[in-house]
């Protein structure tokens, strides 16, 4: 870890005493290793976004216009106007503390601004001495306070080290959800041109090519099939890949990573074998080739701007409805803003499973299934032929990522999965799983390298759940359903919990698929040798 | 200093009408100030309400707080997460009267190891809830001024918080329970350090607003007596718009009347108004049923998009090489 320098016992001396002095003085020190590169200008250009320019966080001049704070206030009473969520949860906190030890940024850092109920009283102080009458003349008493430079720069260095993950929304007694605070409060700071490059330059990229890395079609087709490719030498079963191809039953979405990182790779590798095994009548998308939306990252205009993709594919291609992969704030956005933004889906069919007749009434508006749903359904109905002796040397347990638990409740589908693809699974401690679960850290556009401080200190809650059954249960691999959670994990837990893999659901479905005419395997889907059946060891001996 | 500030205001409160009321004036205390408080009451609580519903809902958010329904084999959390209009109500009925989600909180601790533990911490949701049952009872209670002859419902609660029969007049359970909370959420707010740095003044005036007005009462049931039929004549007076103002009622009750006549005053305008806002919270009051019907924004303007064919127009060659189907076929293709 070139950043980390300094040593896990070190980062973990957290020190949760607040300082004697208020908060409402800002005071930002951008140290290296907390925040993220200011956005390139050419990103910006190519979005038509405003204000694009050479900057970084740390340069004292921030290259503001003379009405900067016309610009803001005016974005705020816009928003003000246009979303009830951001008007009510400016009015009603009562500040009663309940949120502040949920923030896994503010157990990891213990820095006082980084509890839920502070990151909001940043903007509320703000929003009171301009929108209300007690903030204009009482002042700091009931805690307004002017805008000036050094309250924008507190905005931008705490709207960066939120996640969006939602977890304080969970115990709020008024369900205030910071993210709406972030999403907010990053908004407005995109109207000065303030932004990070790892969101902007994954939103350029996706809006030009359609996937995060820019990655062009002819790219995307070889990946694909190299992975065919390299699936059909792991089982002997000849693969294909449909793309672009019109006419097929369902259209696939997956975030891209699921075709150029790892572990990604594996859960690609899964879906390919289950999709041939099954025989379905499929495509995956060049230019729908990114179910992650950075837009979410950004703005609301920018999740429409990149979501209208999706329907836009499904109608040109032909299909009946839409499958999704594994990803997390992809699924937010499929389930709480795609039918409302670019809906209504009138030109698809009620999902449909092929193989079993399920009706997937809970996607009947939206048209869009999650594989984990479309699998469960499978295996409940005895469609798939599995081994799960194939995965016995994988102890595993399972990280609920923040977006399928808290905007969806995503919960059992995953775990019905595992249970029947695997013999060792195990839960981490129920005050981190499920609508508990805590964020991997680097979630909402902080997955880089320049903040990994910030990351492994946002990552500790996850980290030590995952210790917790290393050691006591000894498992050895963190499985995911997010494509952030299977990027940035691998070095959180590389310092906290040594040893640990991570990997996805559908790479473990990969390994247990039995396939017709599969050769025998020996391996599974990374290449590692298989644990022998105890069966076979006994008549070895 | 913000503590202070908001001690010396209650303190304000409490010596303007003692000393006004002894100069003189009832008329003034006892039927102008509670009139007047009413009506920028009433006003501004229903200005506040409608400002919030006058703005849209563009985006079904709910925070899951359990299983979704998706499967029919999967038994999804009905009230945590539902789907339902019932559900729903099922949900927001159980946090505004039960507080379902400060039930949740748990205390987080950082322990050598590293290692984390976490407990279940239920004093703040107990408090909660044993402070705003007894101002409610409390509340409830006073109707027994208001409407003559007394209510048989208020009497039985009468009956119920004096259950214990100690002391003389009889000790409201409530009364105790209203200071005792208000004194814990308080001792919280000073003691605990993260809670303290988190405090501005609105968060000690209001407890220590109702504190008075508690005290004030409790002063005026147990030690200094007050003429009740005096309070009662003027309370039926105010409430049937046909004000008396009785001869020695005695300046504690116009004390009393003016700091609640101050908390009503103050509360549209503060964050007391959680007491509307709880309703109108969209991660609480809508069901997660987002893929199953389509949510409408009123707002929904267009945006610029990428659209697959200027997609395909700056990629043509090379979708064509790699052999991916393309919807136009070009004559003259351009150099790359």
């Amino acid at each position: 870890m070139s950043q980390g320098k300094l040593k896990p016992e070190e980062l973990a001396r957290i020190n949760y005493q607040p300082p004697a002095k208020g908060w409402m003085d800002p005071d930002v020190e951008f140290r290296k290793g907390t925040w993220c590169y200011g956005a390139v200008p050419d990103t910006l250009k190519y979005l038509d976004l405003p204000l694009p320019k050479k900057w970084q966080p740390s340069d004292a001049d921030w290259q503001l216009p003379p009405n900067w704070k016309q610009i803001i206030f005016e974005g705020m009473r816009e928003r003000l106007q246009r979303f009830r969520t951001f008007k009510v949860f400016m009015d009603i906190c009562v500040r009663c503390g309940a949120c502040a030890d949920k923030c896994h940024f503010y157990i990891g850092s213990g820095d006082p601004k980084n509890m839920p109920v502070l990151r909001a009283e940043l903007l509320r102080s703000v929003y009171r001495r301009e929108f209300t009458k007690a903030g204009k003349i009482m002042g700091k008493m009931v805690g307004a306070r002017d805008l000036d430079e050094k309250v924008l720069k507190e905005w931008f260095y705490y709207f960066y080290q939120c996640t969006e993950c939602r977890r304080c929304s969970v115990y709020c007694p008024y369900g205030i959800d910071t993210a709406e605070i972030t999403m907010m409060g990053r908004e407005l700071l995109n109207l000065l041109g303030l932004s990070i490059e790892w969101v902007n330059t994954p939103l350029a990229n996706c809006f030009r090519t359609g996937n995060h890395l820019g990655i062009q079609p002819h790219g995307f087709k070889d990946s694909l099939d190299f992975a065919a490719d390299e699936l059909s030498d792991l089982t002997g079963v000849p693969i294909k890949v449909p793309i672009n191809e019109k006419g097929h039953e369902i259209l696939f979405v997956t975030p891209s990573a699921d075709y150029f990182a790892s572990p990604h790779y594996f859960t690609l590798l899964g879906y390919l074998a289950l999709f041939h095994e099954i025989g379905l009548d499929y495509t995956f998308s060049s230019f729908a080739s990114e179910g992650g939306n950075f837009g979410l990252f950004h703005s609301h205009e920018m999740i429409k701007r990149l979501n209208a993709k999706i329907y836009a594919e499904a109608r040109r291609l032909g299909v009946k409805w839409i499958l999704g992969g594994e990803c997390g704030h992809m699924w937010r956005v499929l389930h709480q803003y795609m039918d409302t933004m670019n809906g209504p889906a009138d030109f698809l069919q009620m999902p449909k499973s092929p193989l079993t007749g399920t009706v997937f009434n809970n996607a009947a508006s939206t048209k869009m299934v999650h594989i984990s749903e479309f699998t469960a359904d499978l295996i409940r109905h005895g469609k798939l032929k599995l081994d799960p002796s194939r995965n016995d040397h994988w102890k595993a347990t399972f990280h609920d990522s923040c977006n399928p638990a808290r905007c969806m409740g995503l919960f059992e589908e995953p775990r019905y999965i595992m249970r029947r693809v695997m013999n060792h699974y195990y839960e981490m401690p129920e005050d981190t799983i499920r609508e508990q679960t805590f964020c991997c850290g680097s979630g909402s556009g902080l997955g880089t390298d320049e903040n990994m401080e910030n990351r492994l200190r946002g990552g500790l809650p996850r980290a030590n759940a995952v210790k917790h059954v290393r050691d006591s249960k000894g498992a050895n691999i963190l499985i995911c359903m997010c494509a952030i959670d299977k990027a940035t994990l691998p070095p959180l837990l590389e310092y906290w919990v040594p040893g640990m893999e991570v990997g996805g659901v559908h790479e473990l479905v990969g390994n247990a698929l039995v396939m017709k005419g599969e050769k025998e395997r020996d391996t599974d889907l990374r290449g590692q040798p298989l644990v022998k059946p105890a069966k076979e060891v006994q008549d070895a001996a | 200093m913000t503590f202070g500030f908001s001690l010396f205001v209650v303190a304000l409160l409490i010596a303007i009408p003692a000393l006004g009321a002894a100069a003189g004036g009832h008329a003034f205390w006892g039927v102008v100030i509670p009139y007047a408080a009413l009506a920028i009451f009433l006003a501004g609580f229903t200005a506040r309400i409608l400002g919030w519903a006058r703005v849209p809902v563009p985006f079904r958010i709910p925070t899951a707080g359990g299983q979704q329904k998706s499967l029919d084999w999967i038994k999804s959390s009905r009230l945590d997460n539902p789907h339902s209009a019932w559900g729903t109500i099922g949900r927001m009925a159980l946090e505004i009267l039960c507080f379902r989600s400060l039930f949740r909180n748990t205390r987080v601790e950082l322990r050598e190891g590293p290692k984390l533990a976490y407990g279940s911490s239920k004093w703040l949701w107990a408090a909660a809830l044993a402070f705003h049952y007894a101002f409610l009872v409390v509340f409830l209670r006073h109707f027994k001024y208001f409407v003559e002859p007394t209510p048989a419902w208020v009497t039985a609660i009468q009956g119920l918080d004096g259950f214990f029969q100690v002391g003389l007049p009889v000790l409201y359970v409530t009364d105790a329970l209203l200071l005792g909370a208000v004194a814990f959420l308080l001792g919280r707010r000073l003691l605990d350090a993260r809670v303290r740095y988190i405090s501005h003044a609105a968060d000690y005036f209001p407890l220590l607003l109702i504190a008075a007005i508690a005290v004030t009462g409790v002063l005026m049931r147990y030690f200094f007596k007050v003429d009740l039929l005096g309070v009662k004549q003027l309370a039926v007076g105010l409430l049937s718009l046909q004000p008396v103002v009785p001869e020695g009622v005695g300046a504690m009750f116009f004390v009393h009347l003016f700091l609640v006549s101050s908390l009503i005053v103050y509360l549209p305008f503060s964050k007391l108004m959680h007491l509307g806002g709880v309703f109108l919270s969209p991660t609480r009051n809508l069901p997660n049923d987002n893929r199953m019907r389509r949510h409408v924004n009123p707002w929904n303007y267009p945006v610029k998009v990428h659209t697959y064919e200027e997609y395909e127009e700056e990629f043509h060659e090379v979708m064509k090489a790699a052999g991916l189907p393309l919807d136009k076929e070009k004559s003259c293709p351009k150099a790359s």
